[in-house]
């Protein structure tokens, strides 16, 4: 048993046995991190006192006889836009780090402490979460696992690394237009993008607030379902968390795809070549034949893409106005762009997307998951500029996000699953359900995974 | 619209903002509206926002373009 490494329930089950205590756990992770963060710069902080005071009060009340959580002894750590109580919340900034020490966590992760997770550390993104790619010009790029060469995505990359470099059982993060979905496709692990509003948002840093939505990342489908059922629950103090009921997903994990009606997404996310092959492969393996057209993808991803500028630009304007020099420059002209979008390219955009939202509701009636590709190709190489699309180069950057922006643009649940290519990066597939059935999702993921389909084994350089 | 044709259009609208360059339109935008708004723009940043900018009008395009109900409200709802 390589302790590092374990996944999140697997280091749950070995405290509870007794096979490992919560601080041999997390004395092996943070050794770890030392060991591989240099090279994957995946960390903005690592927080060894937190985590082995948070390891020995679980192993003092397993000696006492206490319950432990679901996730007691499981190595977590965050995208450094989720306030951590005595640490600064970066939010990937230069502009931030002048800020005061966060006062208390984020709400999601205050519910995976008390589930009984081991905050390791915070993780690298892009600034304001404004990117694809976590290049980061303040803190570095993050590289990727399988070849340090090419990003780990973004813009929770430091999340998808953590994840898949074994350095972490699961990491939080972020998705405004595909941050959790387009690591987890370059990076190789799974992710989850909950329905818009089911997780509190409350004590993150925002981005998009019409889009922003947080959520984990994993290595096993069961560690995604652990993570997210131990973050849900009711906050008035996020205005768009919608307060459902707790609505587990572990339980029914197993339950497999069968009964679920599972259809291709075609027209817009039809790709090309890789992508394509990931997905024709997960079709194969769940027997989906059937292709469903979701109407004016493009249009939507547009809108998402106009949102975006808007929204963000207005919640920098203050620091736009008085030190643009201080914003990243891989953000910081789409920042000072996004201030000047007339207002009614952005009411269009949100009236588009009440249209576009009730299109692919129709559709939902027909079917419970469309298959889509996460990404459009695997992991770039750190600084390149354009890709080759049927001959043509387009830029890289915002091209990355084609088929995960029209998806979170009307919030709808998401896992994306990795398929692995002997020799060569990973990439992943978006499983894509109706609002609310992240379980839905969850259990197709589940199923590809138990079959060999999907695999998020880590990298271990 | 298929990913051929967005990458097509993605392509013109970079080739549409060098020539908007050119003839200045997204130039004086920039300008008038960065007054407005009293956003100061550095010279060495105002290239980038003009190329923006225009990125951000193609996407645009692509909406406005599309026609809607009268009763299709904005998305988001405000619960007082």
């Amino acid at each position: 048993m390589n302790l590092a490494t374990l996944d999140a329930l697997a280091a749950t089950a070995a405290v509870r046995s007794g096979a490992a205590s919560a601080v041999e756990i997390a004395e092996a992770a943070l050794a770890h991190i030392a060991a591989r963060n240099p090279s994957l710069n995946a960390f903005t902080a690592i927080t060894a006192e937190r985590a082995l005071a948070e390891a020995r009060t679980i192993d003092r009340r397993r000696a006492q006889g206490e319950t432990l959580g679901p996730l007691a002894g499981a190595p977590l750590a965050v995208k450094n836009l989720y306030d951590v109580e005595g640490l600064v919340t970066l939010a990937g900034s230069k502009i931030d780090a002048e800020r005061p020490p966060a006062a208390a966590d984020a709400f999601v992760l205050r519910k995976l402490s008390e589930a009984g997770a081991i905050l390791v550390g915070t993780l690298n993104m892009d600034e304001y979460a404004y990117g694809f790619t976590t290049e980061n010009t303040h803190y570095g790029a993050v590289h990727n696992p399988h070849d340090l060469a090419h990003v780990a995505g973004g813009s929770s990359g430091g999340s998808g690394a953590a994840v898949a470099g074994g350095l972490v059982s699961i990491a939080l993060a972020s998705d405004t237009n595909g941050s959790i979905r387009v690591p987890a496709s370059f990076c190789g692990t799974f992710g989850l993008k909950p329905t818009y509003g089911r997780l509190s948002r409350a004590g993150t840093r925002p981005f998009v607030a019409s889009l922003d939505h947080v959520g984990p990342l994993a290595r096993t489908v069961g560690d995604l379902a652990a993570g997210y059922d131990a973050m849900q629950g009711a906050d008035p103090n996020d205005p768009a968390c919608a307060g459902r009921p707790v609505e587990p997903a572990l339980p029914i994990l197993e339950h497999g795809a069968s009964g679920l009606r599972i259809a291709v997404a075609g027209g817009h996310f039809a790709g090309s070549g890789v992508a394509a092959e990931a997905v024709a492969t997960v079709a194969k393996a769940l027997g989906a034949t059937r292709i469903v057209e979701v109407p004016e993808a493009a249009r939507a991803r547009a809108a998402a893409f106009v949102i975006s500028a808007s929204e963000g630009a207005d919640l920098h304007l203050a620091d736009l106005k008085s030190r643009a020099q201080d914003f990243d420059p891989m953000t910081r002209d789409r920042f000072l762009a996004g201030a000047l979008i007339p207002a009614g390219w952005v009411l269009r955009a949100q009236r588009f997307r009440r249209w576009y939202r009730e299109q692919v509701m129709a559709l939902f009636r027909e079917v419970d998951i469309l298959l889509a590709p996460a990404t459009p190709c695997p992991a770039p190489r750190i600084g390149q500029e354009t890709i080759e699309i049927d001959g043509v180069a387009v830029p890289m950057r915002p091209f990355i996000g084609v088929y995960t922006q029209p998806l979170s643009f009307i919030g709808l649940p998401i896992v994306a699953a990795p398929l692995r290519r002997s020799g060569e990066l990973p990439i992943g597939v978006q499983m894509i359900a109706a609002p609310w059935r992240e379980a839905e999702a969850l259990r197709v993921a589940r199923a590809l995974e138990r079959d060999g389909v999907t695999n998020a084994e880590p990298a271990l350089g | 619209m298929s990913l051929a044709g967005w990458h097509e259009g993605c392509d013109d609208g970079e080739r549409m903002s060098r020539d908007d360059m050119v003839d200045q339109p997204l130039d004086v935008y920039v300008d008038a509206a960065a007054k407005l708004v009293g956003l100061p723009l550095d010279s060495e940043h105002r290239p980038g926002v003009v190329l923006n900018i225009g990125r951000i009008a193609q996407m645009a395009a692509l909406f406005m373009e599309f026609p809607l109900p009268d009763e299709t409200e904005p998305a988001p709802i405000y619960r007082p």
